[in-house]
Parts: C-alpha cells; sequence; structure tokens
C-alpha cells in the first residue's frame, strides 16, 4: 500500500507497521497449519491452542490495524477506521453468506456435475419428481402441524402460566428442551417411539401405553406414512413450545392489567378476555413468533436425518439437499433444493428491509 | 406488575399434567441412562417404580407321565399345553407356568407381587465415554469386546470448536456494531441493510461453495473451517443485536469522552465493551447452545475426519451403526446435554432476554 501524504511519514514506523502485520499473519499462519495437521498431539493441548489462537487471533489483528493507522494524519484515520471496525464483519458476511447464495444459484442453472447449462430444468424437476413432491409435502406438513401446534401451545401454556403461582417452575420445565440439541431430542424421542415384538415386553414409552391399552405396538415412524411426519413434527413441537411460550408471555405481562380487569367487570368470561384482549394486544410478537418458528421448520433437518435418514416417506428440502449433494451427488439438483429454501424467507427478508428503511436512526 | 394471581385447580391441573407431559421423555433418558444394559433392553424404565410382577413361589418337574399333547391337570389348574405356556391362573390368584418346551421343562407356581427394578450404575457413562475397547457380557453369559465410543474426546472436540465459534464472532460483531453505531462512513446505510437482508438466508445455501473453497485450501475437517463457518453464518444476528444495544447507548457519554481526546479505538475498549455486556452475554449465550447443539455445519465441515468429530456427530453415527443400544445412546445423549443445560438454566435471564431482542432472527 502506498500512500502520498502530506506532512512528516516517520518511515521507521511504517516499516516496523509492515513487520508487525507481517508477524501477526506469521503467527496466524502457524497456528493455523498446526491446528490444521496435527492429528497426533493430545487433545486438550489442541483444545487450548485453538481457543487462544481463536480468542487471541482475533483481538491481535484489530490491534495491530489500528496501531498501524495511528500515525497517520487525522483526517486519513477518520477515512480509515470505519473500515477497520466494520470491514472484518462485512467481509465475513460477504464471503460467507453473501457471495455463496450468489454462487449456488449459479451452480442451480447447471447440470448435475456443473458441466452443461441447463436453465430451469433443476427447478423443473423438484416441481416434477415424485420424490421431490413427497419432499415439497412434507415441508408443507412440517410447516403446517410444526408452526402452528408451537404457537398453541405457546400460548396456552403462557396464558395459563400466567395466572399460576407456578410459573416459574413451569417455564423452566417447557423451556428446558430448548438448551438440547436436536440430535439429543432425536434420541430422546426415539427411544419413546422404540417398538419391539407384539410378544415381548415394550421398552419404548408409546408402545406401552398402547398395549397397556390392549392395542398392536406400531413402528410409529416408519410406518403409518404419511402420519409418521406428525411423529417427527411433535418432537420439534416438543423443542420450540418453550420459545413461543417465553416471548408470548412477556407480551402478556405487558399488557396494563386495568384492560382485562375492566373487561371481567363487564361480564366479559376467560376464553372472551383471551380471543378479544389477549390475542389483539400480541400480535405483533405473535407475527414475529411465527416467522421465527416457520423460519426455523422450514429448514428442518438434524430430527429427520437422526430419525429416519429421510426414508419412509419423510425427507424434507434440508435433507433432500443434503442427500443430492453428498449421496447422490447431483450437484445442480442440490442447489437448486438450497435457492427454493432462499426464495421461501425472501418475503420475510423484504420485511425487515422495509421495517429497517423506516427507522429513524439511519 | 400483577400482584395477584388468579389461580384455580383447573389451571394448576392442567399445567401440572403439561409440565409432566413435557418432562416425560427426558425423564425417561435420565433413568436408562444409569440401568443396566440388560435392563434397558428387556424392561421399560418405568419399572423402577414399584409395580405388581409375576414371581416364583414355587418350582417343580413336571409328572413324567404327563402328555403335553391333550388337556393337562396340574397343581389345580386345566389347559393345553399352549395355555400353560403362557400361564393359567388358579382360583386363588396364583398362576401356574410351564417354562421351557414340551421334554425338558419345570413348572412354576408364580403370584403377583409388588416388585421394583432398581439396579443403576455408571456402567454405560464409562463405556460411552472411554476410547478404548471394553468387555460386555450378554445374557448367556458370552463375553465379547466392543469398542468404546469415546464420547470424552468428542467432548473436547465440542469445547474446540465452541469456544472459538463465540468469541470470533462475538468479538468481531462488537467493533463492526461499534462501527455501525458511532461512525458515519460512505455506504454505511448499504452495508447495514445487507446484514438486516443476510439475517434470514438458510445457511443451506452457503454450505457447498464453502465446503468447494475449504477442500482448495485444505481446510476441511479442521476446527479452524468450522470456527470460521459458524462466525461466518452467525455474524448478522451478532451485529444486528450488538448494533441495537450499542446504538441505544446515551450519546453523552461517548462525546465527553470525544472532548477529552480519546480515540474511536479507546472508546469502545474503555467504554463501549464494558457497558454492553449484557447484550455480549446474551449473543454469546445464544451463539453457545447453537454451536454446541449444531449437526449440520460439523457434519458439512468436519465430515469423516474422526479426530475431530463433535458430539453430535457421535450421537448421529452410534445411532447408525448400534441405534438398539439404548443403554449407550441414553448415556451419550445425557453427556451431550450436560454442558448446555448448565449453562443455560445459570444464565437463563441473559439467554431470554437475547431471545426476545433477536426474534427476527432466521
Amino acid at each position: 500500500m502506498t500512500l502520498r501524504i502530506h506532512g512528516t511519514v516517520n518511515l521507521g514506523r511504517l516499516v516496523l507497521s509492515l513487520l508487525a502485520i507481517l508477524a501477526t499473519f506469521l503467527i496466524l499462519w502457524q497456528g493455523f497449519l498446526f491446528l490444521r495437521d496435527s492429528g497426533d498431539t493430545p487433545k486438550i493441548v489442541i483444545a487450548a491452542i485453538a481457543v487462544l489462537w481463536g480468542g487471541g487471533g482475533i483481538a491481535l489483528l484489530f490491534l495491530v490495524a489500528n496501531w498501524l493507522i495511528e500515525p497517520l494524519p487525522a483526517k486519513w484515520i477518520r477515512r480509515l477506521q470505519p473500515f477497520i471496525f466494520v470491514g472484518p464483519g462485512i467481509a465475513m458476511v460477504a464471503y460467507f453468506l453473501a457471495i455463496p447464495t450468489a454462487r449456488t444459484f449459479f451452480a442451480s442453472l447447471f447440470d448435475r456435475d456443473g458441466s452443461a447449462f441447463v436453465g430451469l430444468q433443476n427447478y423443473i424437476d423438484v416441481f416434477t419428481q415424485p420424490a421431490m413432491l413427497v419432499t415439497l409435502r412434507n415441508n408443507l406438513l412440517w410447516i403446517v402441524f410444526g408452526a402452528s401446534l408451537t404457537i398453541i401451545f405457546g400460548l396456552v401454556i403462557a396464558t395459563l402460566a400466567d395466572q399460576s403461582p407456578l410459573e416459574t417452575i413451569v417455564k423452566a420445565i417447557i423451556f428446558m428442551p430448548m438448551a438440547i440439541s436436536l440430535v439429543a431430542a432425536g434420541i430422546i424421542w426415539k427411544f419413546v417411539y422404540a417398538v419391539k415384538d407384539a410378544a415381548d415386553s415394550q421398552i419404548g414409552l408409546l408402545n406401552a401405553v398402547v398395549v397397556a391399552l390392549g392395542g398392536q405396538p406400531q413402528a410409529w415412524i416408519a410406518q403409518l406414512q404419511p402420519w409418521n411426519n406428525l411423529f417427527l413434527i411433535i418432537i420439534v413441537v416438543w423443542l420450540q413450545t418453550g420459545y413461543a411460550m417465553v416471548l408470548f408471555s412477556a407480551a402478556i405481562k405487558s399488557i396494563p392489567a386495568e384492560i382485562p380487569e375492566a373487561a371481567r367487570i363487564d361480564g366479559a368470561n376467560e376464553v372472551q378476555v383471551f380471543f378479544r384482549i389477549t390475542i389483539p394486544s400480541i400480535m405483533g410478537t405473535l407475527i414475529a413468533v411465527s416467522t421465527t418458528v416457520i423460519i426455523f421448520t422450514l429448514k428442518i433437518f438434524d430430527i429427520v436425518i437422526v430419525m429416519t435418514g429421510g426414508q419412509y416417506g419423510t425427507d424434507v428440502i434440508s435433507t433432500q439437499f443434503y442427500n443430492q449433494f453428498f449421496v447422490f451427488r447431483n450437484f445442480g439438483l442440490g442447489s437448486a433444493l438450497a435457492v427454493i429454501l432462499l426464495i421461501a424467507v425472501i418475503p420475510i427478508m423484504v420485511y425487515n428491509l422495509r421495517q429497517f428503511g423506516r427507522r429513524e436512526a439511519f | 406488575m400483577r400482584t395477584r394471581k388468579r389461580s384455580s385447580a383447573l389451571v394448576n391441573g392442567s399445567l401440572l399434567v403439561i409440565c409432566i407431559l413435557w418432562l416425560i421423555p427426558t425423564v425417561g433418558l435420565l433413568v436408562s441412562s444409569f440401568r443396566t444394559r440388560d435392563d434397558v433392553l428387556s424392561t421399560g424404565w418405568w419399572t423402577i417404580l414399584p409395580h405388581q410382577e409375576w414371581s416364583m413361589v414355587q418350582q417343580f418337574a413336571p409328572p413324567p407321565s404327563i402328555d403335553t399333547t391333550v388337556n393337562m391337570q396340574i397343581a389345580g389348574a386345566s389347559g393345553t399345553f399352549d395355555q400353560f405356556r403362557s400361564g393359567v391362573v388358579i382360583p386363588d390368584g396364583k398362576r401356574v407356568v410351564w417354562v421351557g418346551n414340551r421334554r425338558a421343562a419345570v413348572i412354576q407356581i408364580q403370584e403377583q407381587r409388588w416388585v421394583t427394578t432398581i439396579h443403576l450404575t455408571l456402567q454405560n457413562y464409562q463405556d460411552v465415554l472411554t476410547g478404548k475397547e471394553y468387555e460386555v457380557a450378554d445374557a448367556n453369559g458370552n463375553k465379547h469386546t466392543e469398542k468404546g465410543d469415546d464420547l470424552s474426546g468428542a467432548f473436547l472436540n465440542t469445547v474446540a470448536v465452541t469456544v472459538p465459534s463465540v468469541v470470533i464472532p462475538v468479538t468481531i460483531a462488537a467493533f463492526a456494531a461499534y462501527g455501525f453505531a458511532w461512525m458515519r462512513f460512505p455506504g454505511r446505510k448499504q452495508l447495514f441493510a445487507l446484514v438486516v437482508a443476510l439475517l434470514v438466508v438458510p445457511l443451506q445455501i452457503a454450505l457447498v461453495p464453502v465446503l468447494h473453497d475449504y477442500v482448495q485450501l485444505r481446510l476441511n475437517g479442521t476446527f479452524l473451517a468450522v470456527w470460521l463457518a459458524h462466525a461466518g453464518f452467525g455474524l448478522p444476528l451478532a451485529i444486528y443485536l450488538l448494533y441495537n444495544y450499542i446504538s441505544s447507548l446515551p450519546r453523552d457519554i461517548l462525546e465527553s469522552a470525544f472532548v477529552d481526546g480519546a480515540s474511536h479505538f479507546t472508546i469502545f475498549v474503555r467504554l463501549i465493551l464494558p457497558l454492553s455486556v449484557p447484550a455480549l452475554a446474551s449473543y454469546a449465550i445464544f451463539q453457545f447452545l447453537w454451536v454446541w447443539n449444531d449437526y449440520l455445519v460439523a457434519l458439512i465441515f468436519i465430515g469423516n475426519q474422526s479426530g475431530t468429530q463433535v458430539l453430535t456427530m457421535r450421537l448421529a453415527e452410534i445411532i447408525g451403526s448400534r441405534g438398539s443400544d439404548w443403554h449407550l445412546l441414553t448415556a451419550g445423549a445425557f453427556i451431550s446435554m450436560l454442558l448446555p443445560l448448565l449453562v443455560f438454566f445459570a444464565l437463563q435471564r441473559y439467554f431470554v432476554r437475547g431471545l426476545t431482542a433477536g426474534s427476527v432472527k432466521g
């Protein structure tokens, strides 16, 4: 970098700065090589070095960059400094999200190994091949049942808990699954759904209940298509209801207590208060939570891969995307599926941008 | 604040039922993880509760002359061979059971007794944590060795993946948020709009192009690959949340610092970072839970590099290769839940605050 700067330039300092940058990159590079190629080192050592390298490296980069521009004239500092602050962040979101979006869209217009341009053929395949149609149907099931059950449970529990002295403990219990990974949740529920021969005693809770009531044990997540999808959806409802409940609960508490009280004095019953006062008052939160839950269920991957691997008619876009890329090696179709996920969230993106555009601060 | 809770038996009763339903799957997992291998695989976990079961009172050899092809009379009970095989109940509530086949057998008199099957053990945890081989004996006493699942190694890997994956984006985002909030530079609004737009972009769309680059850089399977990916995917939310917080800090604090001649860098490190601890903490917890529980990103960027596999990947592999070893799966799942549950309950307040602020996330 050569800068024509009026005034005195301290050459020694410039050389030192360049050396500092070089040293920083050298340290980071050595750490990088060590972490990349250190197969035999004890894991605890790797983990410690990893933490130091990752956390310290970033701080070091900012420090050195700042130190570098400090000797420059004030005008140049004012111009360059914002880019030191926002530059790394913007570079990373650009490299990891913005540019790959364009690359994936581009790849979706080519055939399975990216050699021939096929136009929109991959998109036509997504909407015509039978396996893909099952996938799209399942995603619809996930959104319709997953999102609506989460919202309903979250709303009901938040309303009930608001009237109970046990509120804190109830909320902690319902919220707890939020801390669990979808893989662990998969194990928890696979165990609930476990099935054994009718002659043996059942070790899965659901089948034990069914047998105790005189029924036959069922393979809940394998048979009963397409309803086996519902047994997968229940897992995510179990997991996400806590999220919806916490946000609804906060919104309900912000309704001034006089309003529902006044309605009750006027003779409204609890059901009327709920539908005429609570729901309209928390509409904003209701929309925000619904969007978040819909986006989450739209991208669902872990649960399906862990529970069924997408077999028995349970594939969703995200698992199909994974299988197209890493099992069938069909890059064009895989990319098209990812683009469809993106298209599905574009309305939400536009809404967010509009809200942002209205902000005074900018 | 509400002072009076309109609590009724109906409200508390329904909450109790909901809480029990929500807890039972996790309780079943926890209980099973401490039961012996044979118990887990043959009886339901709820049998540790007192329940009635047929237990032997008396046992004798069948009369040598008995003809098993016709109706038989044994110990006051009568029935066919098949009926005796499943047990014939005699008037005093006991039952007579033919144990064995037609030629070699014993007759048992059994009665209903209250029993509990509590044989608790830490063996499952030992077996699943170790990376070494261990010996198991099956029901017939035959011994064979099995390879441990090395979850202790995977636990360390998960720590090594998670900590820098939290520290890096928090650091970068704090700088960027400060830059957007308190500096004026060309393109500021457009760049922040980019961040807002990327909030909801599904990360599936970015995975394959990034993977492509990683392969070129020989980064695949390293911690670095996963840290950078998690940092990149987490940054839009981090910048957005921290911007909201930092831009709402009172302007006069900064102005008086500027008057005193402090630079942006000094103000950021000395003033803004300490003031932003609540926001930094809520994002850090959010990202911690997200990364710790992530499966997809690890699966793509770590792949089959067994040295760097994280807990969710190891668990998913065990489900795939020995999906009916419930004694190991339950212990493994609980190991993976331990740290996030601790963090979650210790810092729930910050986490909820982060959720409330970030309900637009994709």
